[in-house]
């Protein structure tokens, strides 16, 4: 029994994502690794005594070190040092794609070439000659059609062959990178060879070119490698940097990637054959994007897509978020039946299954959107919003795509950050997706819109609707704004360069957009089982304990005792849900918090609905409710508490606008914390809770104030 | 084949050639890692709704590209 490591790379949009699913097959057993903001997926397969396992890099179009998906694509093929490569290339943009491949080629990792989707390149009428390009290459050639399942046996025998063949051997491909570069290249060899330095890892010639090209990741491990040996390099590569400059007006790099090209272009001469007229065919794609990408109906196709997406995420996907609600709630009935009355009961009910009944209630959300949104990507449209929005975006420090992360967290009232906060992951740029993450859970997401609803009800009645749009378009403009400021401070810097690609547009495959959401809305389900159950509990744990001491419960039912009217007895039940409330850890930190929170107008009952809010903001109403001595009150039915609020002295207009701002701008709920700790990192994550949290306190102390003056 | 001007000027629908790249660091990288080198051959296809970025045709595939991006390119018409 044989064992092979095989490592699948490619550029981003060539099929290898495809191309991986088809290999692994069902067989598959697929992990996630998490990276900061990358991940790479290993996939297992068994063919007769040979186990393999296939490791999916991310998609790049470079070996360098300026992204965090090249730096781990690299450092795998070096550390870890697989049998063989397959690099799946888009065989209709060879050229492009073998930029990457003589990447892997210079550092000599055994290379299968796999010409992916050749469908297309016989459909444009070019032809590619395999055979030739092996033996110009030097590499395994296989022709593949990945979404068909076609030629991919062939190039998973053709990897296991070289792997014997090669027996975990390098060789090096020997590139001229012209008369000013090659004599300072031998000579960094030389001095490479003569001091091992690097050497039981990468190549001498490749450290040489990696040193010329400036790249730091190198360079910092050439420094603790032996630091006089990579200073010698440095200045080596300083001084032949400082005369290419003078007399070719160009970089090192630069001069590198153009011999890169040029060899490539020698490689490719007898291996691609264009037709003739070629030039002025219009494709269907280019076709299709007059009109999708039109200066004016592009736009408005776009609106009216990102709207269906909007419509279908929130009206089919609460069709199944009704049954699971219904499931929760028939456990519950069970658990309650089940469980005598007591602390246990309350846990397993209260605690356990309505907190992670909560969050595995968006699951169907999730999982129509990520349908929708795979479907979009694959297609090539998620590209073209990008490119139409991105001058807009740009303005605040974003990039195109952080559109469709506001419109699903609630652009258009009524989404939910959970998802939004996920959807950001088709951005590229880490930067803009740092400061899209941040502001997304601004938007008016639909546990946020009763407190909206019941607010604009009680103390506007007049213009509920104005006041709604108002904080809608408001959340936009915070939103944006927040993003400016954060893209100028904290993840200042120049802005991601738009060099990007405009795939042609393809039809999804069912099944690539299946395992697409399947894969993303199983990471977001498991999380249910781990951490939220247990903050769930905890928050169960605050808002119970400690209870009211014995005499004051004895002090109710005496009371309960004494009289007979039925009124009289919910009133006494409300005092003492009310008191009990105000006893617990929970009621303590909103009293405790009262001082400071008198600031913009909270008394100790909003306290708790807002610190309630973090674990869900569907919870602000009915702890409000609760606090505000209602007993048990639906979300659904606001029209009580809002009744109740304004007949509150303390809680005045001025008090109802600053918790709107509150609301609108403060800590995401927990599940989205969560998300975003996933999607960035939990400093991130954290750092946008107690941000975002000051923010929304010192703008609802100034609205609170400004309209205390003004009404 | 007429003087290099700025990508950023050229029309569209305009057969080009790319003279030089200037850019260096990250974007230089990025532009070259796309097959923007200097003899490549290209068209913009489309400008975006506010003119910027603008949508460029190479022999093989197409990209996108801001305004501020071409800036650093400089190219010839390659109009028969």
């Amino acid at each position: 029994m044989t064992e092979y490591t095989l490592g699948i790379a490619g550029n981003p949009n060539c099929g290898k994502t495809t191309m991986f699913n088809s290999l692994t097959g069902s067989r598959q057993h697929v992990g996630n690794w998490p990276g900061v903001t990358v991940e790479k997926k290993i996939g297992h397969i068994k063919t007769g005594a040979h186990t393999i396992e296939l490791v999916d890099l991310p998609g790049t179009y470079s070996l360098t070190a300026y992204t965090q998906e090249e730096l781990v694509a690299r450092n795998f093929l070096v550390d870890e040092r697989p049998e063989v490569v397959i690099d799946v290339m888009n065989a209709d943009a060879l050229e492009r794609n073998l930029y990457l491949a003589v990447q892997i080629m210079e550092l000599g990792v055994p290379t299968v070439l796999g010409l992916n989707m050749m469908d297309e390149v016989r459909k444009n009428g070019k032809e590619i000659d395999g055979d030739k390009l092996a033996q110009l290459s030097g590499c395994s050639v296989v022709e593949t059609v990945a979404r068909h399942g076609q030629g991919t046996d062939e190039l998973l025998r053709a990897a296991m062959n070289l792997a014997d063949e090669k027996k975990g051997e390098w060789t090096p491909l020997h590139i001229s990178y012209g008369p000013d570069l090659d004599p300072v290249l031998k000579e960094m060899e030389a001095l490479i060879e003569a001091n091992s330095f690097l050497t039981e890892k990468v190549p001498s010639r490749w450290t040489g070119i990696k040193y010329l090209e400036g790249d730091e990741d190198v360079i910092v491990k050439g420094r603790m490698a032996n630091t006089k040996i990579s200073d010698e390099l440095a200045a080596m590569a300083a001084k032949v940097a400082d005369h290419t400059q003078k007399t070719l007006n160009a970089a090192p790099d630069a001069i590198i990637a153009d011999h890169r090209y040029g060899f490539i272009a020698g490689l490719i001469k007898g291996v691609v054959s264009y037709p003739v007229l070629s030039e002025d065919r219009i494709s269907r794609s280019d076709a299709m994007d007059r009109v999708l990408t039109h200066k004016f109906f592009g736009p408005l196709i776009m609106l009216g897509i990102i709207y269906l997406i909007y419509k279908v995420t929130f009206t089919v996907g609460e069709i199944p978020m009704g049954w699971l609600e219904a499931l929760f709630g028939l456990l519950g009935d069970a658990a309650t039946a089940a469980i005598p009355e007591g602390y246990l009961q309350s846990l397993v009910v209260s605690g356990i299954i309505d907190g992670v009944g909560g969050v595995l209630g968006f699951v169907p959300l999730i999982m129509f959107m990520f349908l929708m949104i795979s479907a979009l990507e694959d297609s090539g449209y998620i590209a073209r919003m990008a490119y139409m929005l991105d001058r807009v975006f740009k303005i605040f420090g974003l990039h195109g795509t952080s559109v469709l992360p506001f419109i699903v967290s609630g652009g258009i009232a009524g989404g939910c950050a959970v998802p939004g906060v996920m959807a950001a992951r088709t951005l590229r740029s880490p930067k803009e997706k740092l400061a899209t993450l941040f502001v997304a859970p601004y938007m008016t997401c639909g546990a946020k819109v009763p407190v909206f609803l019941m607010l604009s009800a009680a103390f506007f009645p007049e213009n509920a609707a104005t006041v709604m749009l108002t904080i809608t378009l408001g959340a936009w403009g915070m939103a944006l704004i927040v993003a400016r400021i954060l893209r100028s401070t904290v993840i200042k810097g120049a802005s991601t360069p738009f060099v990007m690609e405009l795939p042609p547009y393809r039809m999804p495959t069912l099944r690539g957009v299946l395992i697409h959401t399947w894969d993303r809305t199983w990471e977001y389900a498991k999380k249910a089982g781990t951490v939220i159950l247990g903050i769930s509990i905890l928050i169960w744990a605050m808002m119970t304990f400690p209870e009211l001491p014995a005499d004051r419960i004895a002090h109710y039912e005496q009371q309960r005792a004494a009289t007979q009217v039925e009124e009289q007895i919910t009133a006494i039940d409300n005092a003492q849900s009310e008191e009990a409330v105000r006893h617990t850890f929970a009621g303590r930190i909103g009293t405790a918090l009262e001082p400071i929170s008198e600031l913009a107008g909270f008394n100790w009952r909003v306290n708790i609905a807002l610190t309630g809010g973090f674990a869900a903001k569907e919870v602000i109403v009915s702890t409000l409710g609760t606090a505000y001595s209602l007993g048990e009150i639906d979300a659904e039915e606001a029209a009580p508490l809002s009744e109740r609020l304004v007949a509150d002295p303390m809680f005045t207009k001025a008090s109802a606008i600053a918790l709107i701002l509150f609301t609108m701008l403060y800590a995401p709920c927990f599940v989205t914390v969560v998300t975003m700790a996933r999607e960035s990192s939990w400093s991130w994550a954290m750092f946008s809770v107690v941000g975002s949290t000051s923010l929304a306190f010192g703008l609802a102390v100034l609205g609170y104030n400004i309209t205390r003056a003004f009404l | 084949m007429g003087k290099p001007f700025c990508l950023r000027k050229a029309k569209v629908n305009q057969h080009l050639k790319i003279m030089t790249v200037s850019a260096d660091g990250e974007l230089g990288r990025r532009i070259r890692d796309m097959g923007l080198i200097p003899g490549t051959e290209c068209k913009v296809i489309g400008k975006a709704p506010l003119n910027d970025p603008v949508a460029l045709r190479l022999k093989d595939f197409t990209l996108t590209l801001r305004n501020s991006e071409a800036d650093h390119i400089t190219v010839t018409s390659a109009e028969a």
